[in-house]
């Protein structure tokens, strides 16, 4: 285990090293270009780090809180969902967590989820109500491992500090490049004339290659990015093998959340799509470069690894499933395959509980209701009553049979 | 005449660096006994919640299952055993013991159709199964950190400052009881 954290710590210093380069060069070219002088270079290279560390220091200090109303997730009590609170609780206990994380959920029907936070002592874990809605509670330890899994491997700070160096360089490519669209519109022939005719050329020069790069920077930056999530969330996976003793659980989680008839998350976006648990976009009509550029590794390929974990649940066992499935080489660095045998759990004979889409929509709304703090009351009548919380201590009659009944205050 | 300075700074040197090494092993076994620790007291803390429970199930329940007196006696026998027993052994039998009556008594609610479909006995019944879970990852997590502070303790190098410091082996959770050993699941 702390072979696997060390390895990931080293590997997100390199990509983090690696993106400051970029940004740095980044502003190093465009500050050349617009005073034609490399002392302006300088000068860009010095405001391109200043940005950076601006938004890191932000992000550090309360870069999870962003993410998390970003994303319109809302701090939920026990009262509001019992069981994610008790799931939650186990695998906080099986990874020896030293506290246990907030729990958030986001008022959506497309089944996801994220973990967030700067270190296991202050974490978030944040669902959805369509995945509390969708799927049942070995399920839902599945992603909850998963999620606390990210924790674990301190996969969180990475993604937040990656997050916000990758919005920084598109910030900084944007800004210019919006700059350049519009004095060139307004002011470019009297720069020209200005210029005189000897520097003309060197001019036009350095401003492509400036433009260049503000287009190839991000670009960069993004497959840097994308590249080392894939490989977070194969770990992950294996992480949350691991903690459950019970592949199959995230293996018919992530089959449920693919297949889901729901519309895309409505508040995710590129930056904080590695997150999630699965992709929240979904792909339609988009060509295969998706590959390169996707933040997760196919679906269907990690629950074919995840169902190959016949034997056992060690990160060994992970390993050879993955080589079986994708023919590549491992994922998991060699260290951390230590002599270990981890048997699996014995399932659980459960009777599926099928829903349909409607049932699934009514939940979704109810758990959101709760979330609101609505109270629920079941009449005598049979009818269920859901009260918004401004009837907190007054009375309300039934509809239906007419009983009064009293509303609990606060 | 730099050679000597050379020489005496590596002679001062290499014991600093000795000693810090020493140190950061030193607090690398600490941490993983107070993890050993730690995971053993989540046990107990488990443990103990799942008798608080009980009074709470039986109370529960007691209105819909006129009938089965048997049952709910067991429980509160053998919870009562459970807590005032005093070796780890001794508790250990008596755990093994309400489990069983427990995973008993959810077979036995499948009779009553109006109890499963109550509330308040869902929402207990959650906190119950829940908190079997939690028993069982407690002693797995326990297994796995005694693993690593094991497997620490007998590797070379940290072996020899094991040995200096007295760091003794622990021991695995093993459930005597065979009904312990698999942890009553609580089906619904």
């Amino acid at each position: 285990m702390w072979e696997l954290i060390r390895a990931n710590k080293r590997n997100s210093i390199i990509l983090m090293v690696m993106m400051a380069f970029v940004l740095m060069l980044l502003g190093f070219v465009i500050g050349f270009a617009v005073t034609r002088n490399p002392v302006g270079g300088f000068f860009g290279l010095v405001i391109a780090t200043i940005i950076w560390i601006v938004l890191a220091l932000v992000s550090l200090s309360s870069g999870d809180q962003i993410f998390l109303s970003a994303s319109r997730a809302v701090p939920v009590t026990h009262d509001v969902h019992p069981q994610l609170f008790n799931i939650v609780e186990e695998m906080k206990i099986a990874a020896a967590l030293p506290a246990m994380p907030k729990i958030y959920i986001i008022n959506d029907p497309a089944p996801n989820a994220f973990a967030t936070g700067r270190n296991p002592e202050s974490a978030s874990v944040a669902v959805t109500a369509g995945l509390l809605a969708r799927l049942n509670r070995d399920e839902l330890q599945g992603v909850i491992a998963h999620e606390i899994s990210h924790i674990v491997h301190r996969d969180i700070l990475f993604v937040t500090l990656a997050g916000i160096m990758l919005g920084s360089i598109v910030l900084l490519s944007q800004v210019f490049l919006r700059g350049m669209f519009y004095s060139s519109l307004g002011g470019s022939r009297r720069r020209y004339s200005s210029g005189g005719q000897g520097g003309g050329q060197a001019q036009v020069v350095l401003m492509v290659v400036a433009i260049i790069a503000a287009i190839l920077a991000p670009i960069m930056a993004y497959l840097l990015y994308f590249a080392l999530s894939q490989r977070r969330e194969y770990l992950a996976d294996a992480g949350a093998a691991r903690l459950t003793r019970y592949p199959e659980g995230l293996a018919s989680a992530l089959e449920k959340i693919s297949s889901d008839p729901a519309p895309q998350l409505a508040s995710a976006n590129k930056v904080t799509a590695p997150m999630y648990i699965v992709n929240p976009f979904k792909k339609k009509g988009q060509m295969k470069l998706s590959n390169l550029t996707s933040t997760h590794p196919p679906i269907s390929e990690r629950i074919r690894i995840l169902r190959g974990l016949t034997h056992g649940v060690s990160y060994k066992d992970y390993s050879n499933a993955f080589t079986e499935v994708t023919h590549k080489k491992s994922v998991i660095p060699a260290a951390a395959m230590t002599k270990e045998e981890i048997g699996l759990r014995q399932a659980e004979a459960k009777a599926e509980k099928e829903q349909r889409l409607q049932s699934q929509m009514r939940q979704v709304g109810d758990i959101m209701r709760k979330v609101n703090q609505f109270v629920f009351l079941t009449c005598a009548c049979g009818l269920k009553l859901k009260i918004p919380p401004n009837y907190k201590g007054k009375t309300v009659e039934c509809p239906r049979c007419h009983t009064n009944h009293n509303i609990p205050g606060k | 005449m730099s050679g000597m300075i050379i020489f005496i700074v590596i002679i001062l040197l290499v014991p600093v660096l000795l000693v810090l090494f020493v140190i950061s092993i030193y607090n690398a076994l600490v941490r993983l006994r107070n993890q050993v620790d730690n995971a053993w007291s989540q046990i107990d803390v488990q443990l103990k919640r799942r008798h608080d429970l009980i009074p709470n199930l039986v109370e529960t329940a007691k209105g819909y299952m006129k009938h089965e007196r048997g049952t709910f006696e067991a429980i509160t026998q053998a919870r009562s055993q459970a807590m005032g027993a005093k070796t780890v052994a001794e508790s250990s039998k008596a755990e093994g013991a309400l489990g069983e009556a427990l995973s008993k008594f959810m077979l036995v609610v499948e009779n009553y159709p109006d109890l499963k479909a109550n509330q308040n006995f869902l929402a207990v019944q959650e906190e119950l199964s829940s908190t079997e879970n939690k028993i069982a990852f407690a002693r797995q997590s326990y297994n796995d950190q005694v693993l690593a502070f094991n497997n620490k303790i007998q590797m070379f190098p940290s072996n020899i400052i094991a040995g200096m410091f007295s760091f003794g082996k622990r021991d695995f959770f093993e459930i005597e009881v065979e009904a312990e050993r698999e942890v009553p699941k609580v089906s619904f």
